[in-house]
Formats: C-alpha cells, sequence, structure tokens
C-alpha cells in the first residue's frame, strides 16, 4: 500500500490519549492509535508494557480513566465487550474461549443470536464452510475441539469472529503456541484477512514475525508510545531498543568449547502412561559437561514426560538414566538433588515456587534439609537470609527483601528466584523447560545469559522449549521432540532449519534423513 | 412367570420408574448447566411433602402440583444461592438440603397439625386408559394404561432433549458446564444461567416427589422419597447426561424394584429387607461398569471465577 493511500483513507479505528492507571502503576499514559481499513498493524511490547490493557480498553474489558475511541466514525465509551462485537470488534484471547466437548459448529453458534433460539445448523455449517473457503482456512465444522490440534482451534476462534461481522481482529500473541508451518499459515491468513478490508493489530514480541506480516507497527514501553513506524522504514535493531529502552545484543558471545565427560546419559528411555499410550519412544541422549542440548517441539509431544523422567516426578517404564555413571533411572528426586541434577518446570506458580512463601524461603526449598540450613532439629533462619541475600545482588531480582512473598513479584523477578535457586547450586545438570516461559526480552536475555554462564562452569544442559528461536541461540546440539520421540539431534553448525520446522510438525520420516 | 405376571413387572416398572425419571430429568438440566444435583433428593421430599399437604387442605391435586414443585424450587433456590453465589461446595450444598428437607418435613408435618402426625388419604391421580392403544396386545396393558403422571413424565423426555440439543439456550446451558468462561466470552450470564438451572431442578424433582405421595401412595410419610433421588443420580450418570438414555437407566432401576417387590412375594428363605437392597445393588454394579466411562460436563461442581 501506497504512502498516500494511507492518509487519504480515514483510519477504521482511532484511540485517542488514552490512560489508564491500576494504583501506582500507570498501565497506559496519553496512548495514541490509528489502524485503517486493510491495514496489518504490530503492536509490539515487553510485558507490562501496556499492550493488554490498552487492548481491553478497546474491547471494553477495562474502562480507561481518560481518551476517547473512534470505530467507523462512532465514538465508542463505557462499551462492553459484547457491544464492542456487535460493532465489528473480535478478539481472539491467547487462552482460547472454546468448550473442548463440543462441535465447530456448536463452538460458533454458540450465544450468536444469528444462529437463531431454534439453532440453525445447516446454514451456519454452509457459512463456516464458505468463510473457511474464502479466507484458506480449512475446518471441518462437525469436528470436536477437544480433538483438534491448537492451530485449528485458533482457526475456529477467527472464524468465530469473522462471522461475526468482525471487521478489525485482534490477535493477542496468536504464534505462542504454534510450530512453524502453522506460523505461516496463519501469518498468510491474517494478510488475506486484511487484504480483504478488514484490520488487525497484531500483538505480539517478536519482530520477525513483525516484518513478516505487518504493515505499520508501534511499539510500546512503560504505557508509552515510544515508537511508530511504517514497517518499510523499521528495523530489527530499531526496533529491539525501542521495545527494551536499550541496546540488546541479539548475538551471543559464544565461546566454542570442547564438551567433556558424559554427565547424563539415557539408554533407551520409554515411558508407558496409565492407559497404556506410549508417550516416549526409546529416547537415547548423552550430554556432557559444558555442553548444551536444545530440544525444539510443539506443546504436547512429551516434553512434560521426558523432564519428569529426569527430575523423578514420574519413573520410565523402559530404559536407564545415568548421572556420571550412577543410574538414578528409579531414584527418589532427594537422591537426584544430592547427585547434582537441577530441575526449572515450566509453571512457575505451582511446580517452581510457593507463591505464598517468601523469597528465602523458596531460595531454600532444595537445601533446607541440609546444614547450613538445618542445625540439629532445627531450621537456620539466619542461613536462609545469608543465602537470600547474596542471591538477591548476584541475580539482580527485584524485590523490597528477602522476606518478600515470591506471589509479590513479577514474573520475570519469579522466574529469577527460580534460576537463582537452580543455578545457585552449581549443578551438573540443568533440566530447564521452557525457562523463559513469558517472559519478556529482556529477563529472557537473563535467563539465557545464566544458562549460558552455567555452560562455561562446565555444566551439563538440555533445554527444552517450544521457542525455535531460543533453541538455535543456545544448543551446542539440537534436536526435535514429536510425539514422544527425539528426532535429528545434530551439532549446530549441522542444523537444517527447515527440516527442524517440518519434524516440529510432525513429519518424522525426515528424521532418517540427517 | 407366565403372560400376565411379565406384563404386570413391565408395568410396575414404567410406575417405578416415573417418579425417578422426573427427578433425573431435572437433574441432567442442573448438571449439565454444572451444579451436581445431590440435593434432588430433599427436594423430591419437600415436593411430595408440599404437594400432599396442599392437597389435603384444598382437595384439589392441580393446585397439589403446583405447590409441590413450588417446594422444589424453594429448596432449590438454596442450593442455587449458596453455590452460585457463596461458591460453596456442591456435594456439601446439597446433602445439607437433603438433611433439611428430611427435618423440615417431619417436623412441618406434626407442627402444622397440632402436634400429632394427621392421618392421610388423598385422593390420588389415576389412571388413564388411551382409547384404541390400550387394547394392542403387550403393549396396550404395559404402555397405556398408566396413571396421568407417567404419561407425563416420559412425555418430557423430548422436551428436555430438543431443548438440549435444539435450542441456542440449551447450547448455551451446555457451554457453561462445560466452560462457563467461554460462555461467558460471548455475552452470557454464567451465575444466572446456573441458578435458575439450579431451580428449574427443583420444580421436576418437586413433581418426581408430587408422583410419590399423589400417585402411588396418597398419603405422605416421613422420610417417604427414601433414596430415590439417589437411584435418578444414578441413573443420570448411567445414561450419561443425556434425556433418552437416562429415561432407560431410571428403566432399568425401575424394572429392578419391580423384580425385588415380585420376589419378595415367592416365599423365599431370604430376609425382605435383602431383597429390597437389589435394586441399589444393581444401580451400583452399573455404575462400577459405566461410571468410569462417563464423562461428565468438564466445569461441574466448579465455580466460576470472573477474571
Amino acid at each position: 500500500m501506497s504512502p498516500e493511500a494511507t492518509v487519504s483513507v480515514s483510519p477504521m479505528l482511532e484511540m485517542r490519549g488514552i490512560s489508564k492507571r491500576y494504583g501506582r502503576v500507570q498501565a497506559n499514559d496519553a496512548v495514541d492509535l490509528e489502524v485503517s481499513e486493510g491495514q496489518v498493524l504490530g503492536l509490539l511490547g515487553e510485558n507490562g508494557s501496556g499492550k493488554s490493557t490498552l487492548m481491553k480498553v478497546l474491547f471494553g474489558m477495562v474502562k480507561p480513566d481518560r481518551g476517547t475511541i473512534q470505530f467507523k466514525g462512532e465514538l465508542l465509551a463505557r462499551h462492553s465487550p459484547r457491544e464492542a462485537i456487535s460493532t465489528g470488534i473480535g478478539m481472539i484471547h491467547q487462552h482460547f474461549m472454546l468448550v473442548e466437548a463440543m462441535t465447530v459448529l456448536e463452538n460458533i453458534m454458540l450465544g450468536w443470536s444469528r444462529a437463531g433460539a431454534w439453532l440453525r445448523r445447516e446454514q451456519i455449517g454452509e457459512l463456516i464452510r464458505q468463510t473457511s473457503l474464502s479466507y484458506g482456512l480449512e475446518l471441518d465444522p462437525a469436528a470436536l475441539v477437544g480433538e483438534l490440534p491448537f492451530g485449528q482451534r485458533q482457526r475456529v476462534e477467527i472464524i468465530k469472529a469473522l462471522v461475526r461481522g468482525a471487521e478489525l481482529l485482534i490477535l493477542d500473541e496468536p504464534t505462542s503456541n504454534l510450530s512453524p508451518p502453522e506460523i505461516s499459515s496463519l501469518l498468510t491468513v491474517m494478510r488475506r484477512i486484511a487484504d480483504q478490508g478488514r484490520a488487525i493489530i497484531f500483538i505480539t514480541h517478536k519482530l520477525g514475525e513483525v516484518f513478516d506480516v505487518c504493515d505499520e507497527v508501534v511499539v510500546l514501553r512503560d504505557g508509552r508510545v515510544v515508537g511508530k513506524s511504517l514497517i518499510a522504514n523499521a528495523t530489527r535493531s530499531g526496533l529491539a531498543h525501542l521495545m527494551v529502552g536499550r541496546d540488546v545484543s541479539t548475538e551471543l558471545n559464544r565461546v566454542d568449547r570442547r564438551p567433556g565427560a558424559e554427565v547424563l546419559v539415557m539408554r533407551g528411555v520409554g515411558m508407558r502412561d496409565s492407559s497404556g499410550r506410549e508417550r516416549l519412544h526409546d529416547i537415547d541422549l548423552s550430554l556432557r559437561e559444558g555442553e548444551i542440548v536444545a530440544l525444539a517441539g510443539v506443546d504436547g509431544n512429551g516434553q512434560t514426560d521426558l523432564v519428569d523422567v529426569l527430575a523423578g516426578l514420574k519413573y520410565p517404564t523402559r530404559g536407564t538414566i545415568t548421572v556420571s555413571g550412577r543410574d538414578l533411572t528409579r531414584a527418589t528426586i532427594t537422591d537426584r538433588l544430592a547427585n547434582g541434577v537441577a530441575y526449572i518446570p515450566v509453571d512457575r506458580a505451582t511446580t517452581s515456587l510457593v507463591p505464598g512463601m517468601t523469597i528465602e524461603e523458596n531460595l531454600g526449598l532444595r537445601d533446607f534439609d541440609q546444614p547450613p540450613f538445618r542445625r540439629g532439629f532445627w531450621l537456620n533462619h539466619r542461613a536462609f537470609r545469608k543465602q537470600a541475600e547474596a542471591r538477591i545482588s548476584e541475580f539482580r531480582i527485584a524485590a523490597s527483601g528477602p522476606d518478600a512473598p515470591v506471589q509479590t513479584l513479577s514474573g520475570g523477578n519469579q522466574q529469577k528466584v527460580v534460576i537463582a535457586r537452580e543455578i545457585g547450586r552449581n549443578p551438573k545438570v540443568l533440566i530447564a523447560f521452557q525457562a523463559t516461559w513469558g517472559l519478556d526480552p529482556g529477563a529472557t536475555r537473563f535467563v539465557v545469559d545464566q544458562i549460558m554462564a552455567l555452560r562455561s562452569h562446565g555444566g551439563a544442559v538440555l533445554y527444552i522449549s517450544s521457542e525455535l528461536d531460543e533453541v538455535l541461540m543456545l544448543g551446542d546440539r539440537i534436536g526435535v521432540i514429536a510425539d514422544g520421540c527425539l528426532l535429528g539431534l545434530a551439532p549446530r553448525n549441522q542444523v537444517d532449519i527447515t527440516k527442524i520446522g517440518l519434524m516440529m510438525a510432525g513429519h518424522r520420516e525426515l528424521s532418517g534423513l540427517t | 412367570m407366565n403372560y400376565a405376571v411379565i406384563i404386570e413387572l413391565l408395568s410396575a416398572s414404567i410406575r417405578i420408574a416415573t417418579p425417578l425419571l422426573l427427578v433425573a430429568l431435572g437433574g441432567v438440566i442442573s448438571e449439565t448447566g454444572g451444579t451436581f444435583a445431590v440435593g434432588v433428593e430433599g427436594m423430591m421430599l419437600g415436593g411430595a411433602f408440599g404437594g400432599a399437604v396442599t392437597v389435603l387442605v384444598t382437595q384439589n391435586i392441580l393446585v397439589g402440583l403446583l405447590a409441590s414443585m413450588i417446594s422444589g424450587v424453594l429448596l432449590a433456590a438454596i442450593v442455587a444461592v449458596a453455590t452460585v453465589r457463596f461458591r460453596t461446595d456442591h456435594m456439601v450444598t446439597g446433602l445439607a438440603v437433603n438433611i433439611l428437607a428430611l427435618g423440615m418435613t417431619s417436623f412441618l408435618l406434626r407442627g402444622l397439625f397440632g402436634g400429632k402426625t394427621p392421618v392421610m388419604v388423598l385422593p390420588t391421580i389415576g389412571t388413564v386408559r388411551i382409547p384404541w392403544l390400550c387394547n394392542l396386545p403387550v403393549a396396550g396393558p404395559i404402555l397405556f394404561n398408566e396413571p396421568l403422571m407417567t404419561y407425563l413424565a416420559f412425555f418430557l423426555v423430548i422436551p428436555v432433549h430438543l431443548f438440549l440439543r435444539r435450542t441456542r439456550a440449551g447450547l448455551t446451558l451446555r457451554a457453561v458446564g462445560e466452560n462457563p468462561s467461554a460462555a461467558f466470552s460471548v455475552g452470557a450470564n454464567p451465575e444466572r444461567i446456573r441458578a435458575v438451572a439450579v431451580m428449574v431442578c427443583g420444580a421436576f424433582a418437586g413433581l418426581g416427589g408430587a408422583v410419590l405421595s399423589l400417585q402411588e401412595l396418597g398419603t405422605f410419610t416421613d422420610g417417604m422419597t427414601n433414596g430415590r433421588g439417589f437411584l435418578a443420580l444414578a441413573a443420570i450418570i448411567v445414561g450419561r447426561w443425556t434425556p433418552f438414555r437416562v429415561m432407560w437407566g431410571c428403566l432399568l432401576i425401575g424394572a429392578a424394584s419391580a423384580l425385588a417387590l415380585n420376589i419378595q412375594g415367592w416365599g423365599l428363605p431370604m430376609s425382605s429387607y435383602v431383597i429390597q437392597m437389589t435394586p441399589y445393588l444393581i444401580a451400583l454394579a452399573v455404575l462400577c461398569g459405566i461410571g468410569r466411562k462417563a464423562r461428565m460436563p468438564a466445569a461441574i461442581g466448579k465455580a466460576f471465577l470472573r477474571s
């Protein structure tokens, strides 16, 4: 689209001077935002930059303190989400609002007056079929949502919004859980939706996708618009700088080092769950000192089972796991800790941390039964405090003090507590599962740097993530987990990204080619 | 067993299944919306009591049926307010209502009539022979020679089924029981929908109670529902929350009960109490077999929290 065309059309959406304050936090500070027909607008920002608040204001979930919204020439004020939908705004939440036990058709008819008080199944089914054809979103209206893969469920949400007449679609981090082929097909669909005269606001913090699909990009930081640019005039490093507010060197300084002795060895590890399904298929893996093995994969392909088996939360049904030659296949968790295994779980709020307990207590959770944290029968609070103070400064945890409950910290600082506890023990083996999940680029970088530091101290790291970029950045050797199998493990200089993408999408036959 | 005995047995199965079916249909509505219907035993007893007392005073069966529904709804309202507004545990709340209903009906029965239990001999809802159809061989005497409420109960299966499967309101109700957030995101009000579903359940259960006091027995006695509400809950699970299958579940339990009654007359060297246990044992056995496969509404028993 030429610049003249953008100017001549009055924008579909105009948000002016939106301000919203939560207590002491100014979530939005006089934010202006414009979107025109046929445009994909990227809304870029770290967590807590005010993207979600701004979109909640637009969708009527949050009332702004100040500011006006004009949509299609009409003023939107004190509107509910329902009114937002009926004026033509559709929102695809990060967590889908779908009923798994119902069909695609039923989910789309749910709460929609056009479906009729007496449901018009055939007509709506036909409408879905047509809509899905015209946007290239193949979808079977009769399929049960619970049996659809993640990418297909997202299509249900998109079609749900489209058939209800959404002219402006808000997509909240829609690519987080998709495999690379699914991402590229989503981006194509987004482009097609915009080309048909609708508009899209694309919330993300992944720069690559912004360049792939957006016409224009707006960067938010600390609740303010800090940058706005046509995509043609933007640069990757410029946007990254705007978003984080300081220079983030995107390149890691990776020191080549020769890996040492084998530490963690898995031989033919398989696991069958209680319903008899094979969750892991004969996994062979050896991890050496000072080496990072990074595994990519779409969520739900056996990653959870693999880390559970290594961390001792579940036992494998076949195969052996040894650490420095000691068989830990069926060892207790305490045994594993004593043998230098550390584990960063995916979910901070449940497995990693006790949210209601203080930082010093959470930091002491691994070794509280050992001196100096134990003095005879009693806990030694002074030792807890001393360790906490050291870790807080070493890992730059932003908190009011060691006695602050962990739940009062931001997600990034909570993860720092986890990292400080696990890496602070100087483990021989670190199992990191989605260690940067939900973190913004600044905090992600911190986690990545700590893991690299552990590597240079000779630690062995198994890094499992659905973020392909991170896997490619960190791994000395890189592989894919798909359907419970470990595929295509290869040194980083021999990795073929296309092949990795296809393996993530479940093309197992390719593994034979590497 | 001869022809006449079999006819009588099947006919009795249907009669015994009638109150269960009404209660179970109410339970299906409540549980589809995500609220465990544990309180139906109490709502049923309340309905039996309200209906009986009203008929005793007014001698009008229609007013009595209405009163039984209102009694059920009032008890259901307690469940609705507690579980929806105060997010109490559904099991505990349901059991509390059951105990409340048991105590309160016994108390009121005496309290309303000057401290003594009145002798109640009430007019009952009579049998209606459907012309032509009742003369059919086998099916005639079994299906078309039944009391009025029995026809009503089995007829109601159809509208309840159509409501749940074919209407937008039914779709919304199912969504509220599966994933209330999804229903909320498209503009439904899960709290209100759940409360209404529980009260509709109360009306059905009350009517089921009235079948006992006004159709079967023509009187009210303390605790007369005697666990039938729980049998209805078993039928819901056997029928996996769909009206037609739930109807078959009720008929299965009805048949077992009818058989047990019949066997008592055979003079077997066995305590009649043991024989009376059989329908419950059968329900238990069927549940053990089916219960594990049954998939209940995903958000049943879980309070809806607006984020």
